[in-house]
């Protein structure tokens, strides 16, 4: 696949719902050592919705379309932390991509970009806080760096990235969300919401392999 | 594997619901725009501030039994130990809204932050002014000098219940702000957990805990506390948990406080009413007038065992709030 059209991108994320949906149980286990184990059925359960949400639209629906509806339909489903947050990671992917009619490296490259500024202004993280955001700066760190080459090998990398910046935060200690107040006990334990992260960019480039 | 009352965990939240609306239709109702906004019957009204309050289920009655005359007009209903997304919070707003503003209230964490604050964008649209009110009630979890990290757990009793009364006594939206962060500066909790709860999805314990061992500090989603130990007497839990509760709050002799002996769900009265006992006992010792006292399940953590130590300063202000008359949907008070 070199290009992501719009009908793509929809059956990408169900790919992502699928994989979330498989892993509910290990992300589940990872939030139940340092969290209230709730992360494997949110993740999970707002995919669900966030797909079923933009199977309802016309089949002629644009990318934000798409993803307005789906961020709607994640964040009202599931609420928590990770709804506002993939809300906002899709109503801005959305907003930058507008215009496009399908999607290439580069044009991916700014849906993510816009994501993950998204990400940080509505949780307030940083890099090293031991949060989703330490598995998203890499990935996108590593589209960047794959700039020139196929899509495929562009988002083949952030999985990768986003692979190798989940391990990273176990020996990390949280400085936010629940986990937060554990201090060093939150050392040792992957964070849930950067592993889903893994499983969503894995997903994305497993897709257009 | 935990056993639930329970016809399936994914409309365990909905049928809840039906079943709170269906036996106290006298005191709140479902909004036919989001089934995740209930609403007093009695209460809201043109001219009067609009009081909300919400979070994940799991902490009934905590929060939206305390909706009703007098107290919140309206709760948002999360899933499980799940903040409510926006959609819940801005219909509810919409259908409290006298005019005057609307104050959300509710625990400091993350998901709650983001989905309140996006629903408080969102009601900016229809020109409804909102303020917020975060409750910072429990001592174990960050550094007194760190308040506004610390998330809010049993003591967001005593703040839904002087905001709810301010609003009622027709006070404006900075009014209610001001006398809602008073009492919770004036308020401190630390709860212990001595078995675990579980979520209705997985069925699973949230945390582990020995044979022998108790978890100090816990937080109401079974969040670790700031230390595990063995399990020992009724009046020294009770001692250490009033201890790091009183060492935040000046108490010099004579100084009238409220208290509430929390429990977390799965600990009979018998053994609240033991915890009560020692309470009282100790704050009398240090001459404290003991203005009012409550003893029950008020902010649960499902079917977690284990107590909540909350001690709240009064002044005459406060406790006039406090001494307000409320008639909610799982509360009464005067």
């Amino acid at each position: 696949m070199n290009e992501i059209t719009p009908a793509a991108f929809l059956a990408l994320l169900h790919r992502v719902a699928e994989r979330t949906d498989a892993a509910e149980h290990r992300l589940g286990e990872l939030d139940r050592a340092t969290g209230d184990g709730d992360h494997g059925f949110t993740m999970a359960g707002g995919w669900k919705a966030a797909v079923a949400a933009m199977d309802a639209l016309p089949e002629d629906s644009g990318f934000q379309a798409l993803c307005n509806a789906g961020a709607k339909a994640f964040v009202n489903s599931v609420g928590g932390s990770a709804g506002p947050l993939y809300a906002t990671i899709l109503m801005r992917g959305g907003a930058a991509v507008k215009d496009f009619s399908a999607l290439d490296l580069p044009a991916v490259t700014a849906f993510f970009d816009a994501a993950c500024q998204g990400i940080q202004d509505r949780g307030k993280a940083a890099a090293g806080d031991k949060t989703m955001l330490d598995a998203w700066l890499p990935a996108v760190a590593a589209l960047h760096e794959a700039e020139g080459g196929t899509l495929a090998a562009g988002l083949a990398a952030a999985a990768d990235g986003a692979a190798t910046g989940a391990a990273a935060t176990e020996g990390m200690i949280a400085k936010l969300g629940r986990a937060s107040r554990l201090g060093e006990r939150s050392r040792g334990h992957v964070d849930p919401g950067a592993e889903s992260s893994a499983v969503f960019f894995r997903a994305l480039a497993d897709g257009v392999a | 594997m935990t056993k639930k009352l329970m016809n399936g965990a994914d409309d365990i939240i909905e049928q809840m619901l039906a079943g709170i609306v269906a036996a106290h239709p006298e005191h709140v109702r479902l909004l036919p725009e989001n089934g995740r906004s209930i609403v007093a019957v009695n209460g809201p009204r043109a001219g009067k501030v609009g009081v909300i309050v919400g979070g994940g289920s799991g902490h009934e009655p905590a929060f939206l039994g305390y909706v009703g005359r007098g107290l919140a007009d309206g709760a948002a209903v999360g899933n499980p130990f799940a903040s409510p997304g926006p959609a819940p919070v801005v219909e509810a707003t919409k259908a409290v809204n006298g005019g005057r503003g609307v104050v959300y209230l509710y625990g400091n964490y993350a998901g709650d932050c983001m989905n309140f604050d996006m629903a408080a964008e969102l009601c900016t649209l229809d020109d409804i002014e909102t303020q917020t009110v975060l409750v910072t009630d429990d001592v174990a979890s960050a550094p007194s000098a760190e308040v506004h990290l610390r998330r809010g757990v049993a003591g967001g009793f005593f703040v839904f219940k002087i905001a709810g009364a301010a609003a009622d006594q027709g006070r404006d939206l900075a009014g209610v702000v001001a006398v809602a962060r008073k009492a919770n500066a004036a308020v401190r909790t630390m709860g212990v957990a001595i078995a675990p709860c579980s979520l209705p999805n997985t069925l699973v314990e949230n945390f582990h805990l020995g044979p022998d061992e108790i978890e100090l500090g816990i937080g109401i989603h079974g969040e670790p506390g700031v230390e595990k130990g063995p399990m020992r007497s009724a009046d020294a839990i009770a001692d250490r948990l009033l201890d790091a509760v009183l060492a935040e709050l000046d108490t010099p002799p004579g100084t009238r406080v409220a208290v509430l002996v929390n429990g977390m769900g799965g600990t009979p009265l018998m053994e609240l009413y033991v915890v009560a006992n020692r309470v009282l006992g100790r704050l009398r010792e240090r001459d404290l007038q003991i203005h009012r006292t409550w003893v029950g399940n008020y902010v649960t953590a499902m079917e977690m065992a284990g107590c909540s130590i909350t001690v709240f300063v009064l002044d005459d202000e406060l406790q006039a709030l406090l001494d307000h008359p409320a008639d909610c949907v799982m509360f009464r008070a005067n």
